[in-house]
């Protein structure tokens, strides 16, 4: 039974913005009180975040989260048109401020507030330093992990705030009774049938003032949310019509590529272009930081330019050899270096002195987001300011870098973010528009379209972390009694915000997340955190911490599981204390039919559970052992997300997690040789091909009192899931991903 | 040079050397062919030539002349889908969409060979294009469901 229905309505106001020829609908959001007193806020500022705008030409529905090919524009859209009665075909979707009315730091600063904890990575730094970062810079963050619900209020909140004042300015203009009159597709209906377009409204609406407190649609008369809907941009993605940043044409522009030193963060020294310059189309190479653009008529003529100079370059600033980097965590391990103790529960130290206790180590490597579409900008600077193109998730901050980099002021810097193909994490970052930047002030005027060629992207993206982990445990009378995990990695946080000039101050929970919160009653437990400095920049890839502790956790859990000679699925459920998490477990232990970890000889299932970003998410795999190699046959996944928005973009996206954690557990690490990442193409570390993919059953449970999002929650269950079913299949205990280091798949 | 693309004839000034996917992209502006990796392990730049799928980023321009090229937006549009394409809606296949260009024109070119293609034979044709959301799943369902209606028409 869902509890939607009692959610408590958030501390939000409606309001109206007069725009050119109509009103735009929005929410504000009055700022809370600092918690560092040292930096009070302005009393009562506020500042409009605008979702409906309706004038004469037409419905517009805005949509500022990012859009990386999870279907949120669609899904914001519907959640404004559930209450503003208006068909999506109809309407115009909008993911950015739409006009330059709406163009303003306050505004930016407010359309970040939704925008930046949106995204998984973001959102989930709310619990830890980045919070407070994230104050100082006046880009209030209310509380991570009730962003989503925050939106799936305020959408709706916005839609029926527009569609009462809507009817107000009908009832003004015909003299009918407000109450006498209906809205529907677009259009307020009169007593007597006839209709009055919510476009022909539009300047009736500038001196109304909007209605407030209108109760939301009861969940029994959603026409859209929990319905089928057909994404929408379904049609063009089908239809190859779909642009994406890669695909701008800007008239006039240029076309350029870069060539950085292959080691990260190194710097460039002598080089000799003389050979490259001779090449046909191309026009200019420039030095930049790091590097050199080469700026030409056609990108292909920027990359074989690109190919033909020579040039030095300076050293990284972390070790040269991957061996060195393991033998950085290894060293770990220590009390100087421990960042981290959120969970202690009973006496671990007692439990295990009274035994001799299981041991083992894990490994998680470097890996890369990758997304299909290589990362791209258009960046264009005269004297009126700067204008960017780009696919990004962090639009504030590129609007700041640009600016910084330019000498202008942020509101100078126009963004237009494009649909982008892919991200994982990718567009958290936004080198390839500085890069961008710093090629076009040396040309003022002329459009600059910068596309990293793939082995650029790969060699210069900033990969999930390498983090290894610790257990020692014990069992008791058949029972798992004390587990005392550590995990060391490098902080994601302090690397991510370090590139954006912040410090991220105090512990970083990325380093333990997707472990030390999991709601599980174990006797003893304990889960510490270690940060190891000095190896390579890292950034946040889809589920970020959890993506490797939500392996070590389960790997861990199911070796003492196995030492207990209990089963993996049984004991977990007794384990869990939390009746969300016992429901999704049970959920797909009943889609499985689970019957223990191996159903029938060389057939081996395993399961794992995570709690991330909020949602508890339970996954199984079943393998069997073939004469080719290992087979994925089966999967199924039940996750708890408060309320299943849409079922189709919900299966897709679960399916969608468990592929790519899976393709990734097998096949993918990033390794250093020489200070150089590598792989630098999909050769290697291509995640999953279609031969490989198991047909996967998804449940979305709604017994939850929140709504969350699902673009990484089955990410990190089903490495561990995979690692338990290989186990039951042979026997093999995995210990590290790649998992194809040890077995072969088929 | 002269290049026939989905039926039109263009007169293009590039290398021999220049692959065919930059004289769509760059050249003609013809954009639902995509650049993912330019070594033929990705299967984005799928188009057909003479009716066979190739990776577009491995075609030099110079090999071209009297070839017909067939790019996403020749095989249907949003308003005369092919069959494929349909499916692909239906089945809501799309996440970020970048690979599906290539995906569907590697499919049109199973479907001309094996009219009804079991899931091993979708696994191996399919197997060079690579979806980074993980989309398999419904890819193959679509597939299933286009060879069907193809099939009845």
């Amino acid at each position: 039974m869902s509890r939607i229905g009692t959610i408590a309505r958030r501390s939000f106001l409606v309001g109206g913005l007069v725009v050119a020829g109509g009103v735009a609908f929005g929410t504000y959001t009055v700022r809370k009180p600092h918690a560092n007193p040292l930096k009070p806020a302005p009393k009562g500022s506020a500042a409009l975040t605008p979702y409906v705008r309706i004038d004469a030409e037409g419905v517009t529905l805005i949509t500022p989260r990012a859009d990386k090919g999870q279907g949120v524009y669609h899904v914001q859209a519907a959640l404004i048109a559930e209450e503003l009665d208006v068909a999506l075909e109809d309407v115009r979707i909008d993911p950015g401020p739409p006009a330059p009315a709406y163009w303003n730091t306050a505004l930016a600063a407010e359309a970040s507030e939704f925008l930046v904890p949106a995204q998984g990575a973001m959102r989930s730094m709310t619990e830890g330093a980045f919070n407070g970062v994230m104050k100082v810079m006046g880009m209030q963050i209310t509380g991570g992990s009730t962003t989503v619900a925050d939106g799936f209020d305020k959408l709706r909140a916005a839609g029926a705030s527009a569609r009462e004042t809507l009817k107000l300015a009908a009832a003004r203009r015909s003299g009918a009774d407000v109450t006498s009159l209906r809205t529907e597709n677009g259009a307020v209906v009169l007593p007597d049938g006839s209709r009055l377009a919510y476009t022909d409204l539009a300047t009736d609406l500038q001196d109304i003032e909007v209605v407030q407190d209108v109760p939301l649609r009861a969940p029994e008369d959603w026409r859209y949310i929990g319905h089928e809907m057909q994404r929408l941009d379904i049609v063009a993605k089908s239809t190859g019509t779909q642009r994406y940043g890669i695909d701008a044409e800007i008239p006039g522009m240029v076309h350029a590529t870069v060539l950085l030193n292959p080691a990260q963060g190194g710097a460039r020294e002598d080089f000799d272009a003389a050979e490259a310059l001779k090449m046909r189309g191309v026009t200019d190479i420039v030095p930049i930081t790091g590097g050199l653009g080469i700026v030409a008529d056609n990108t292909w003529r920027a990359f074989q330019a690109a190919r033909a100079i020579r040039a030095d370059w300076g050293p990284p600033a972390y070790p040269l050899e991957q061996e060195d980097h393991w033998a950085a965590l290894s060293a770990s391990f220590t009390e100087e270096a421990l960042d981290s103790r959120k969970r202690d529960d009973g006496d671990v130290t007692a439990a295990l002195a009274e035994t001799t206790p299981v041991e083992a180590e894990y490994r998680a490597p470097y890996l890369a987001h990758a997304p299909l579409e290589p990362i791209s900008a258009v960046v264009k600077i005269d004297a009126q300011g700067a204008e960017v193109w780009t696919g990004t998730q962090i639009p504030r901050f590129v609007q700041n870098n640009v600016a910084r980099l330019a000498g202008i002021d942020p509101d100078q810097v126009r963004l237009h973010v494009a649909m982008m193909g892919g991200s994982f994490g990718h567009r958290l970052e936004d080198e390839v528009v500085k890069h961008a930047t710093e090629i076009a002030l040396q040309m003022p005027g002329t459009p600059v379209k910068l596309t990293y060629s793939r082995e650029e992207d790969m060699i210069h993206d900033f990969p999930r972390a390498i983090a290894m982990a610790r257990l020692k445990g014990s069992v008791r009378d058949g029972r798992v009694e004390a587990m005392d995990l550590g995990i060391a990695q490098p902080s994601v946080m302090a690397s991510q915000m370090g590139r954006q000039g912040l410090s991220a101050p105090g512990p970083d929970s990325q380093i333990v997340a997707g472990a030390f919160e999991q709601p599980f009653a174990l006797p003893h437990q304990r889960i510490s955190g270690y940060r190891t400095e000095g190896l390579a920049p890292v950034s946040s890839w889809r589920s970020v911490g959890a993506s490797a502790n939500g392996f070590f956790y389960n790997a861990a859990l199911d070796e003492l599981i196995h030492a207990a000679g209990t089963d993996p699925f049984e004991e977990r459920l007794r384990l869990a204390s939390d009746p969300l998490a016992r429901a999704v477990l049970e959920a797909v232990g009943e889609m499985s039919d689970w019957s223990g970890p191996a159903p029938r000889p060389g057939v081996g299932r395993g399961v794992a559970f995570v709690k991330s970003f909020g949602v508890p998410t339970a996954e199984v795999i079943e393998v069997e052992d073939s004469e080719d190699g290992l087979r994925l046959t089966r999967a199924w996944i039940a996750a708890e997300v408060g309320r299943v928005i849409d079922p189709v973009n919900f299966e897709n996206l679960c399916q969608g997690g468990m592929i790519w954690a899976l393709g990734h557990a097998m096949n993918c690490e990033v390794t250093f040789s020489g200070g150089v990442a590598g792989p630098d193409n999909y050769y290697a570390h291509s995640g999953m091909r279609i031969w490989q993919a198991p047909e996967i059953a998804v449940r979305g449970l709604e017994n939850g009192d929140r709504v969350l999002g699902i673009g990484e929650p089955p990410v990190p269950p089903a490495a561990p899931a995979l690692a338990g079913a290989i186990f039951a299949a042979t026997g093999t205990r995995l210990r590290e991903m790649p998992f194809e280091k040890f077995v072969r798949f088929a | 040079m002269k290049l026939t693309v989905n039926g039109t004839e263009h007169e293009v000034d590039v290398e021999d050397d220049m692959p065919l996917l930059w004289v769509l992209r760059d050249e003609l502006d013809i954009k639902g062919v995509k650049y993912g990796c330019g070594i033929a392990q990705c299967g984005a730049c799928t188009v057909h030539l003479d009716g066979v799928a190739v990776r577009s980023c491995q075609i030099p321009a110079g090999s071209l002349a009297g070839s017909e090229v067939t790019t996403i937006e020749g095989l249907g549009t949003p308003e005369a889908l092919h069959a494929l394409q349909a499916a692909w809606i239906d089945h809501q296949v799309a996440q970020c969409g970048y690979c599906q260009s290539g995906q569907i024109m590697q499919a049109a070119d199973l479907l001309s060979q094996v009219p009804e293609p079991t899931d091993a034979d979708i696994d191996d044709f399919m197997g060079g294009n690579l979806c980074r959301c993980g989309t398999y799943v419904r890819i193959r369902a679509a597939i299933h469901s286009a060879a069907l209606k193809m099939k009845e028409a």
